[in-house]
């Protein structure tokens, strides 16, 4: 009788070891980006909370006067010039941005030929691809000059021109999110109503997008989301003069435009200037934390189940 | 007349009501049907031409404006007050060192992250909440990472506004792209070649080690290259942790101050002369020429090993 | 008097609330061909895998009973189980070659288990190829990638990759259910050699090939082994009403 082989033996120990310590090792390193959250949260409570101790919080939300940068008694943390420059920004962005990147969406999931998709999809990966600075080149040289050829009021530094580059920045994030949503739309449901008649425009009107319209709307939220916290093409061509208005000709500064102005200049790190850059980044890091998890609710509590 | 006119109304709600047998009225109702869409064919066209028209744009008058600049001395010299004499050299050095730091460890902490998720994490609440922090980090502003690199590199660490403390910070930024695109490539590995390795006898690790990681590389590399040209535009953290000062010279080690190719174009843009933006523009067009080739670098890999 | 490889003792699985297996003992036989069959669903493949513990990897499974293989409880803490895979070698529904070279398939295994030296390599790579008469189609190129060979030819590669690693007992998952009749019958010809030197265990979902090749045949319906035999007796003389109904294509 053949002697049977023995399947207790220990395998080398070192190869034991290996196998024991590589999944410890792979979950420090997935435990960073837990690490890198509470330091994000962190850093900005701490400098904030200091913020705070000086400036009377209702003062802070209802000011509307923001002077961080000036000396002494002259300067004001009114934050809502800040905010409304973001939103004036914003607005005019989700006003470029949502019917074109809609539309672009509808047109390569649903009418463009396969060729021409594949010529399309890459120019809008390398348009999602172009740096914000080069946007807000663009923004200074081209667009600034060709609006004022219109609009001989508006401001060399203007919220107008800031706004319609951002919106163009985001549209590649609108189209190609939304063209995943309604792509991933059952063709069988197409195909109903194409049986019962209907046109194209039809279809995609009263079948596709509603079917598709929580990915399409989560689309919206994250791609504004993104133009909140857009920083180079704002600091470039809305100038930085923190303004409470809502007239897009007027110059403007954003939360990250102050940010980065502070940054910039000669501040030292016990000052109040310098906690107020924590102050605007924990607000801006709300604004962007509440839209992404909107975002994140919007496409999973309506997720159509095909 | 408003009696006739009333009654032409009846009449033609009853033949639209009636429309399927009446065919001559039916026609001109699918007509306007198809003209709508035909319509808004053209609309959604033009929509998406936008964005091409005006990359079109972009690039055209970029080149148009920096082209004569790209001389043999815009990349042997250093900034400099006159325009004459300014260069992109430190830039490009800076740049280069910064992507040599920040490629290998975004690489690395990628990857593991992604096939710990993918491979090693029960479903239980510590997976789930890793995932729930790397969706969000991935919608975190450039800017916020900013200040995290400024108050943990550059103060609690000590490390100054060098380029170890901006690549740091930069690795923070990209890493979510990295992760996400591995953890899409693990999950598309085919789970009877995993089967095969374990029914030989290889173990969790042997398997992704010789089976997973070979099959994903191809969808690694292309996300980690995406990832790192994100990192080669990116300006606003790197503004934050302080790598806007007057640069003069490449980097020495990971500790000296450095300068990096947006930055510079950033400086450049802010300086009144035409001369300057002229400069920018030429700036740019070396940057976008880095970033195109490392994208069709992705797009190719991608194109090549897809299965 | 055959010997015993395989012997199987109350054993139950549950996925989750599921009882997929139910109180199944049965005993197979050293160098020769058991197949296992019954309707799908019916638990012949997660019983296959419950012989080389494949079915450790799915969250939620439990077992229970015992089921030793050499006299030895494979689900004894004691047996490591990369050691029991390779001793109870596994081929697949689908012909899944690595993409690598053909070599490289085969000395995966080898490799494996620690076989760096490059001529032993060689001589066991040549000794599973000719193993799994795949040899004379593959040996000048040994190099190519195995993905380019035709599906009856991956599977047989497959064979000699799981063959490199020197098992005892080899388990096949409905293994030409994916091929042609041409391939198909070089694989059934090719477990007829095999069983001179390997206990083979065989799920199928075609009782024809269970005729042709198999010395015992077990049906499987709901969890139940309702019925194990000499494949003979089975055929002819099924003793249970349910076994008779499958295997005259009543239902299933």
């Amino acid at each position: 009788m053949e002697q049977p082989r023995n399947m207790l033996q220990k395998k080398q120990s070192w190869r034991n070891t290996v196998e024991a310590f590589i999944p410890k090792f792979l979950l420090i390193c997935a435990l960073l980006s837990v690490f890198t959250t509470v330091g994000i949260i962190l850093t900005l409570l701490f400098e904030t909370a200091g913020f705070f101790e000086k400036v009377p919080f209702l003062d802070y939300i209802t000011g509307t006067t923001w002077t961080a940068l000036f000396s002494g008694d002259q300067q004001k943390f009114g934050v809502l010039p800040l905010i409304s420059g973001t939103l004036l920004v914003t607005v005019g962005a989700a006003v470029v941005a949502v019917p074109i990147g809609l539309g672009s969406a509808i047109y390569l999931s649903e009418y463009a030929p396969e060729r021409v998709r594949q010529i399309i999809k890459p120019i809008l990966e390398i348009l999602a691809g172009i740096p914000t600075i080069v946007y807000g080149f663009f923004a200074i040289t081209l667009v600034t000059p060709f609006l004022r050829s219109f609009i001989p009021q508006l401001n060399f530094f203007n919220a107008l021109s800031a706004s319609i580059v951002v919106g163009i920045m985001i549209i590649p994030m609108i189209a190609s999110l939304s063209e995943d949503a309604m792509r991933s739309v059952p063709k069988n449901i197409r195909e109903a109503a194409y049986g019962l008649g209907a046109t194209k425009l039809e279809v995609v009107l009263k079948i596709v997008v509603p079917a598709a319209l929580s990915g399409i709307v989560s689309s919206f939220v994250l791609a504004l989301s993104r133009a909140i916290g857009e920083t180079m093409i704002v600091t470039i061509a809305a100038g930085s003069n923190p303004t409470f208005t809502f007239d897009p000709t007027s110059t403007i500064q954003t939360m990250t435009g102050f940010m980065v102005q502070a940054a910039m200049g000669d501040i030292t790190y016990e000052s109040l200037s310098y906690k107020a850059i924590y102050a605007v980044g924990m607000t801006l890091f709300l604004f962007t934390f509440v839209m992404n998890m909107l975002a994140q609710y919007i496409s999973r509590r309506f997720k159509e189940e095909y | 007349m408003s009696a006739e006119k009333t009654l032409s109304k009846e009449h033609t709600n009853q033949q639209t009501s009636s429309s399927l047998r009446n065919h001559s009225h039916s026609s001109s109702q699918v007509q306007r049907r198809r003209g709508w869409n035909y319509l808004f064919h053209a609309l959604f066209l033009l929509a998406t031409l936008v964005g091409i028209i005006v990359l079109a744009f972009l690039l055209f008058d970029i080149v148009k404006r920096g082209w004569s600049w790209l001389t043999p001395d815009f990349f042997e010299n250093f900034a400099s007050r006159l325009p004459s004499r300014s260069g992109f050299k430190a830039a490009i050095w800076g740049s280069l060192w910064m992507i040599g730091v920040t490629a290998p460890l975004t690489f690395i902490l990628g990857v593991s992250t992604a096939i710990y998720l993918e491979e090693y994490s029960k479903k239980n609440w510590l997976s789930r909440f890793i995932q729930l922090n790397i969706s969000n980090l991935a919608g975190v502003p450039s800017i916020v990472y900013g200040i995290l690199g400024l108050t943990l590199f550059v103060r609690i660490l000590g490390l100054g506004s060098s380029v170890l403390a901006g690549s740091l910070t930069m690795t923070l930024l990209v890493l979510p792209i990295v992760i996400v695109a591995s953890r899409e490539s693990i999950a598309s590995v085919p789970s009877i070649l995993k089967q095969a390795s374990y029914a030989m006898g290889a173990s969790r690790w042997q398997t992704i080690r010789h089976v997973v990681l070979p099959y994903a590389l191809p969808g690694v590399l292309t996300g980690t290259i995406l990832a790192l040209s994100r990192a080669i535009g990116e300006t606003a953290p790197l503004i934050m942790v302080g790598a806007v000062t007057f640069v003069a010279f490449t980097p020495e080690n990971l500790f000296s101050p450095f300068t990096v190719m947006p930055i510079q174009i950033y400086q450049w843009i802010g300086l009144p002369r035409i001369e300057f933006q002229q400069l920018a523009a030429a700036g740019i067009i070396v940057l976008l020429i880095v970033l195109l080739t490392m994208n069709a670098i992705a797009i190719l890999l991608r194109n090549k090993f897809q299965r | 008097m055959s010997q015993q490889a395989i012997s199987v003792d109350n054993l139950n699985l549950y996925y989750g609330q599921n009882h997929a297996l139910k109180n199944i003992s049965m005993d197979i036989d050293k160098n020769s061909v058991t197949a296992l069959i019954g309707p799908s669903g019916c638990g012949k493949s997660t019983f296959l895998r419950t012989l080389n513990r494949m079915n450790d990897m799915i969250p939620g499974v439990k077992i229970e009973g015992q089921i030793n293989i050499h006299n030895q409880n494979i689900y004894s803490d004691q047996v490591h189980v990369e050691m029991l895979r390779k001793n109870v070698g596994m081929v697949f529904q689908a012909p899944n070659p690595f993409p690598k070279s053909i070599y490289d398939n085969v000395a995966y295994g080898p490799r494996i288990h620690g076989l760096r030296d490059k001529k032993k390599l060689d001589e066991l790579i040549e000794k599973s190829l000719r193993g799994a008469a795949i040899w004379d189609e593959v040996k000048d190129r040994l190099k190519d990638k195995a993905t380019g060979l035709s599906g009856g030819q991956q599977q047989r590669l497959c064979i000699a990759r799981a063959l490199a690693v020197e098992p005892e007992v080899l388990l096949m998952d409905e293994p030409t259910s994916a091929l042609d009749p041409i391939s198909t019958a070089k694989i059934e010809e090719l477990i007829q050699e095999l069983k001179t030197s390997y206990t083979i265990v065989i799920v199928t979902h075609n009782m024809q090939q269970a005729a042709r090749i198999s010395d015992k045949t077990a049906f499987f319906l709901s969890g139940d082994l309702i019925e194990y035999n000499k494949t003979e007796q089975l055929f002819s003389t099924p003793k249970h009403k349910q076994t008779e109904d499958y295997i005259t294509g009543r239902f299933g």
